[in-house]
């Protein structure tokens, strides 16, 4: 997940400026992320060049506060709908993106997990066929192999364990 | 829709599903979403209440209860958590039975079941009860006898269920290679790591299916399954 996706879903909660939404951010994250101001206002000043952003006035004690524009909520929109890809991409990335889907209104949770889910699944197939196409494979590559299925089977568990949270929290 | 005077169930609801020759379908979901039930509708073991069910271009509806028995002998295996193996018999006995029910003489049976045996890895355990065998062998020899003879679409409703994980591997890689040797195969498992040996997986939430890793393949050869709607008592609802 990028600064970028994370001021975006905080925005699409509510207008903010910058030290607002570094703590939303720190808290919505449950603080595993740790960001600087520097790094929001850059993003900020990013997102406002890209129009998916525009500053909305200042409040009493002269914060500029910023507002998600139309291409901002379809740019975040499109995030969401997305399955996070399984290339290199850091492991904490989809707890944040859940955590901010339950924070954000409007996002179809469920949907969002059974997309997760999907993607996991045929991740776990294609690694799947890998071993069983494997013949005398050398044991570093099965490990690391292996270690791909664990992560990828935890994962999937962990998505059981969500929607469950979820079910429960709604039902 | 109907149900045992109280409660209307619907099993599933707008389900339909081909599975091709050398295809294998894992079918996940939460228990209670439709799962067993599917496997029964795709077996025979139950009608949809609306829908069909195709199985080498048969439509079971059709079918007189003597003929669907049949067709299940001759074209269906199943294979279950318990294995349900008959104790009184042998492994080779247990394999070649629906041989002998479909009238083959017991000594070509037998020599078919010895060779069935030895495809799943038991050679030489085909004189072995039941009761002297591990769970990975009773297993294997469950597999055996779904496989034997000519039947082409394998049913499995939590074949790992009470396996260790190596035997669990080892059960699913058989039932892999069936399927890739020509075999049809729907598996329903609890477990992502055993449904990623299918070709795709379908997930199945109250009934329907919600989502799926892939598409159909297109030539649908052995076991075609389209169960629209299936109604089953309320009391077999919570299978």
């Amino acid at each position: 997940m990028s600064i970028k996706h994370g001021i975006l879903a905080l925005l699409r909660d509510r207008p903010g400026y910058g030290y607002q939404l570094r703590a939303a951010f720190e808290e919505t994250t449950g603080s595993t992320w740790p960001v600087n101001i520097g790094q929001i206002y850059t993003t900020l000043g990013r997102l406002e060049r890209d129009g998916l952003v525009a500053k909305s006035g200042e409040d009493a004690e002269g914060h500029v506060v910023y507002e998600i524009t139309e291409s901002g909520a379809a740019e975040l929109a499109d995030w969401f709908a997305r399955p996070i890809t399984f290339t290199d991409r850091p492991r904490d990335e989809l707890a944040m993106k859940l955590a901010l889907a339950v924070t954000v209104p409007g996002v179809d949770v469920a949907a969002l997990v059974q997309r997760q889910r999907s993607h996991a699944q045929a991740a776990l197939q294609e690694l799947t066929r890998r071993k069983l196409r494997a013949e005398a494979p050398h044991l570093a590559w099965s490990l690391v192999l292996e270690a791909q299925l664990f992560q990828t089977e935890a994962e999937i568990r962990w998505l059981d364990h969500v929607e469950g949270q979820v079910c429960r929290r709604n039902g | 829709m109907h149900g045992s005077g109280e409660a209307e169930v619907r099993a599933l609801v707008g389900v339909s599903l081909d599975v091709a020759a050398g295809e294998l379908v894992a079918v996940m979901g939460p228990s209670g979403s439709g799962k067993t039930t599917l496997l029964a509708l795709t077996g025979g073991l139950d009608a949809p209440t609306a829908g069909n069910v195709v199985v080498e271009g048969v439509h079971m509806s059709e079918l007189s209860r003597r003929e669907t028995a049949r067709l299940r002998r001759t074209s269906i295996g199943y294979v279950f958590q318990d294995y349900n193996l008959i104790p009184a018999l042998t492994a080779a006995e247990n394999v070649a039975l629906p041989l002998e029910l479909d009238g083959m003489r017991a000594g070509k049976a037998a020599k078919l079941a010895v060779a069935a045996l030895a495809e799943v890895g038991l050679d030489g355990l085909g004189g072995r009860f039941p009761e002297e065998m591990s769970g990975g062998q009773r297993q294997r020899t469950a597999i055996a006898r779904a496989l034997i003879g000519r039947r082409r679409l394998v049913l499995a409703d939590e074949p790992t269920g009470a396996l260790d994980s190596q035997t669990s591997e080892a059960v699913l890689r058989v039932l892999r290679k069936r399927c890739d040797d020509g075999a049809a195969g729907i598996l329903v498992t609890h477990e992502p790591r055993y449904a990623a040996y299918a070709d795709r997986t379908i997930f199945l939430r109250d009934g329907r299916i919600v989502d799926s890793t892939g598409q159909p393949t297109s030539a649908v050869i052995a076991g075609s399954v389209e169960s629209v709607e299936y109604v089953v008592p309320a009391a077999e609802a919570t299978r």
